[in-house]
């Protein structure tokens, strides 16, 4: 090596370390883009992880979805059952990702990376923002898995490019938010057999107290509100006007709520999660 | 413990009385000595009730090989956590590479390389992966980032093992590649907590070879922990033994046996504890009066087991 470079000589304490060269906007985007390319990576190397993640969902479009649509008990706006629940599907494979990152990121405490990544310059921001877009690599590429099924089955859904990347973009900001939950849950629960459960826990109520299943018109009034508050509910509406073109919801407005959730999010966990964690 | 010549470079002299007690640090009696590399000065970490780290103070002079020995519970993580940011003291002072680890912390995290006791590279990567992952988060710049890489491949002697996945890497394997990952950054001190737990005699001994050839060639700084009292003795230039969040003594390792008129430091520990190092945690005293951290001292058994685990 020249392993004399491997170090500079002792220098003086007024020397700014060469690492903090960039400026910290130009950190947070290197420490995500690093983050995400590394699941990125990682999915390469392991193709199955995605393929089996894609059986549940595919189990509801294509069992729940064809049994619930040949019985016609849900009001559709006149479009295939298994096209109307499509976004919620897709919502909900993704919602998973997001929030058992969270067990991924215990595990990353329990072997010492964690630690490793908090002595870095990273912000902890940027941490919590890469590891959230770590959670969006996975559900993005989940989601163009799932659409090519749609295509291939030739469910009724409205493709067009604009609204493929603006399905697409909701649903990045979603999975971003979702995961940043999780890590908010991680950082409280610390404990990954606690958290599996709490993560079922928070997960399935989140689930039916949406829109991703059947219309809101079609709840109970104690449910709807619950569905009111749900984000869960804006990002369904939202993919579904995008994807499929029914809901009669504004999609500006999913998207402002949706961000709005992560931005709170994001703030909470970088708040409470890298130290609480430790 | 008797006091030894202030050494040349060194503003806490070794064996300094103030090193080894709680109490304020003071400046360098020798205007001309460098700033310390690293500087402790009466650090005092509290957990709700449990003093893990009750006032400690020492230096590591820049380029130096300084050992924190001492038992699991002993208050090394703790101490090396504080020093790498990841904890905040709850009194007095630290500084590493010039700054403070309170006020400063962000270029103290710019200035040092951290290995934690738990293997922390990502085992679902390659090496080469692993390697441009911490090139890339440590602040490594773009267009220099290719040429680090290949440098300590070359001083880690990583290059048959690049496309391996790093969970199919032997253990001391891994911990060359975790020692390259954190010189990618060029820091001025390099952290390594128990670097050596769970690797068999021969992956101990090369871990110990590359850090004597970095230590040469580069002049980094090493702070390193460790339970194991003879690989201290041979290693390290230096050492602080620390026994329930005190340092008990300091110095270099044949000064402590001499001081002590004992053959090893194992007695050196018996004869300052009353206890044998093995004992370390079972001498029967009341929880009221222990000051190690329990959690911590738990936490550190688990980390060595698993550890051990992984790399089988």
């Amino acid at each position: 090596m020249s392993a004399h470079s491997a170090a500079p000589p002792a220098a003086s304490a007024e020397r700014a370390p060469s690492a903090l060269a960039a400026g910290p906007l130009a950190r947070i985007a290197e420490g995500t883009l690093a983050m995400a390319q590394a699941e990125l990576r990682k999915l390469r190397h392991d193709h199955l992880d995605i393929v089996t993640r894609s059986v549940q969902p595919l189990l509801w479009l294509f069992v729940f979805g064809s049994a619930v649509g040949s019985a016609h008990l849900i009001k559709t706006g006149g479009v295939e059952y298994r096209a109307y629940i499509a976004p919620g599907v897709l919502a909900q494979a993704a919602m998973f990702i997001a929030i058992f990152f969270g067990l991924a990121v215990i595990w990353e405490r329990d072997v010492g990376q964690l630690q490793r990544l908090l002595a870095t310059p990273l912000s902890r921001s940027s941490i919590v923002l890469g590891k959230a877009a770590g959670a969006c690599v996975r559900a993005l590429v989940q989601a163009l898995l799932l659409l090519i099924v749609l295509a291939i089955a030739g469910i009724d859904v409205r493709w067009s490019v604009p609204g493929v990347i603006g399905m697409l973009a909701l649903l990045m900001l979603g999975t971003a938010a979702f995961a940043c939950m999780s890590m908010l849950l991680a950082a409280a629960v610390r404990e990954r057999e606690r958290f599996m459960g709490i993560g079922q826990l928070i997960m399935m109520p989140l689930f039916f107290a949406s829109s991703a299943l059947y219309p809101l018109s079609s709840m109970e009034p104690w449910l709807k509100a619950l569905a009111h508050v749900n984000p869960l509910t804006y990002e369904v509406e939202g993919l579904r006007q995008l994807l499929v073109g029914v809901g009669g919801g504004v999609v500006w407005l999913d998207f402002l709520v949706v961000g709005a959730f992560f931005v709170v999010m994001l703030a909470a966990a970088t708040r409470a999660y890298p130290k609480a964690i430790l | 413990m008797s006091a030894s010549p202030p050494a040349d470079n060194v503003p806490f002299a070794p064996g300094d009385p103030i090193a080894a007690h709680s109490g304020p640090a003071t400046a360098s009696a020798d205007p001309t000595a460098p700033d310390p590399a690293v500087l402790v000065d009466d650090l005092v970490v509290r957990f709700d009730r449990l003093t893990a780290v009750g006032g400690i103070s020492f230096a590591v002079a820049p380029g130096e090989v300084f050992g924190l020995l001492g038992p699991n519970g002993a208050g090394k993580t703790t101490t090396i956590r504080v020093l790498t940011t990841l904890l905040a003291p709850t009194a007095g002072r630290a500084l590493v590479a010039g700054h403070d680890v309170r006020s400063e912390s962000l270029a103290v995290r710019a200035s040092i390389g951290y290995i934690p006791q738990a293997i922390s590279v990502d085992g679902a990567l390659t090496a080469y992966e692993n390697l441009d992952f911490y090139g890339r988060v440590t602040g490594v710049p773009r267009r220099e980032r290719r040429e680090r890489i290949a440098e300590v491949i070359e001083t880690m002697e990583l290059a048959h093992m690049l496309d391996r996945l790093a969970r199919t890497l032997s253990g001391g394997m891994l911990r060359r590649l975790e020692i390259a990952s954190a010189l990618l950054n060029r820091p001025r001190v390099l952290f390594l907590d128990e670097p050596t737990v769970g690797l068999d005699p021969n992956a101990r001994a090369m871990v110990w070879e590359r850090l004597a050839a970095l230590r040469e060639q580069s002049g980094t700084t090493i702070l390193v922990t460790t339970h194991l009292m003879e690989e201290a003795e041979r290693n390290c230039e230096r050492l602080g033994v620390i026994d329930r969040g005190r340092l008990i003594e300091q110095g270099e390792p044949s000064e402590l046996i001499e001081r002590h008129g004992v053959e090893t430091l194992e007695d050196v520990f018996r004869r300052i504890t009353g206890r044998p190092l093995g004992d370390a945690d079972g001498d029967g005293e009341g929880p009221a009066e222990r000051t190690d951290d329990e959690e911590g001292r738990l936490s550190d058994v688990r980390a060595q087991r698993r550890t051990a685990r992984r790399l089988g």
